[in-house]
């Protein structure tokens, strides 16, 4: 049987496709993150400081669309795996093994995990929904991962977003999908000062030089001459 | 800048939304029976309300769901968010895109 008549992930752990496949250590090697090119001009642009904003992109990061009726009995066997399904806008769930839940929609989940989750986590899915209505996705591929941090990263954010980042309506750990730069992102505050954002592979490069663009003011010591 | 209220996400800017045109324009019946009219009409015919409109809206960069707004035409204001399938809510003025019938364009062949 080949690779396109069955999906990776719901192959056997251990079959001799899946060792052809993405246990090939030779093959993760050759991996290029979308953002890749811009690591050196991450590393210079980020600030240091009590101005100071740090951007770096984590790549890999195993990813899992969920289209699913959170309180059908596919939701709550999906629920089981992931530690839960969000109920509402903003909020995020977490499980097990670093599994933390973002909510899309009423019906629309994204699940994101370490890199190491990627030949477990959507198998594991994909068996719990079962014959359900719904459907279970590796999106690992489709978007990439920067982390904006520092005392000035809401400021960098608030210049190219809209929506309102002041803490009392975008607390810790809320999630919301947005656009920043024009760039539609789910946008996740995992810290006071720690922002991920997950733009998808082809507009990583603009979002990223973009993001540079708007930290370079902090790099400056000097108060802007309109204060 | 408009201020939407998602019925999912809540107040977001206009920019994250689209425009999905009259809300509440029920599709036919029977639509094998209907004449090449009835069938442009339903496809292509619209109120063009100065007022309170019924439309429908979907927060594309949002929950991507679809909504329906009651919306003044002349002001922005928007009077009432609510869900696909609910009957707009009562307001003091009334809705005026309920279907009229509407007269027969010049030539329109019957």
């Amino acid at each position: 049987m080949s690779l396109l008549e069955k999906p990776y992930f719901l192959m056997p752990k251990g079959s001799a496709e899946m060792a052809n496949s993405v246990n090939n250590t030779g093959v993760a090697a050759l991996r290029r993150s979308p953002a890749e090119h811009l690591w050196t001009d991450f590393t210079v642009g980020s600030v240091a400081g009590e101005r100071g904003v740090t951007l770096r992109e984590v790549p890999f990061q195993t990813m899992v669309g969920i289209r699913v009726d959170p309180v059908s009995e596919a939701g709550v066997r999906l629920a089981d795996v992931t530690g839960g399904l969000p109920v509402r806008c903003g909020e995020v769930t977490t499980g097990p093994a670093g599994v933390s839940v973002l909510w899309l929609g009423p019906d629309d989940f994204l699940a994101i995990a370490p890199g190491d989750a990627q030949d477990r986590l959507p198998g594991l899915l994909v068996a719990a929904l079962g014959d359900g209505a719904g459907q279970v996705v590796d999106l690992s591929s489709n978007r990439t991962t920067f982390e904006l941090s520092g005392p000035s990263a809401r400021a960098v954010l608030e210049k190219s977003c809209a929506a309102d980042l002041h803490p009392r309506s975008f607390a810790v750990g809320t999630a919301i999908t947005t656009e920043v730069g024009k760039v539609p992102t789910p946008l996740w505050k995992t810290g006071e000062e720690t922002f991920m954002l997950f733009p998808r592979a082809s507009l990583a490069d603009h979002l990223g030089r973009w993001l540079l663009d708007g930290l370079k003011e902090f790099a400056s010591d000097r108060n802007p001459s309109w204060l | 800048m408009l201020l939407f209220t998602c019925p999912n996400c809540g107040p977001r800017n206009e920019t994250e939304f689209h425009y999905g045109g009259q809300a509440h324009v029920p599709y036919p019946e029977h639509p094998d029976q209907l004449t090449d009219r009835e069938w442009a009409e339903y496809l292509f015919y619209r109120e063009n309300t100065k007022g309170i409109f019924a439309e429908r809206w979907v927060h594309s960069t949002g929950c991507r769901q679809w909504f329906n707004m009651l919306r003044d035409t002349v002001s922005y204001d928007v009077k009432a968010v609510y869900r696909m399938g609910e009957q707009p809510p009562a307001l003091a003025e009334p809705v005026s895109n309920q279907p009229t019938s509407i007269s027969a364009p010049e030539g329109a062949k019957s």
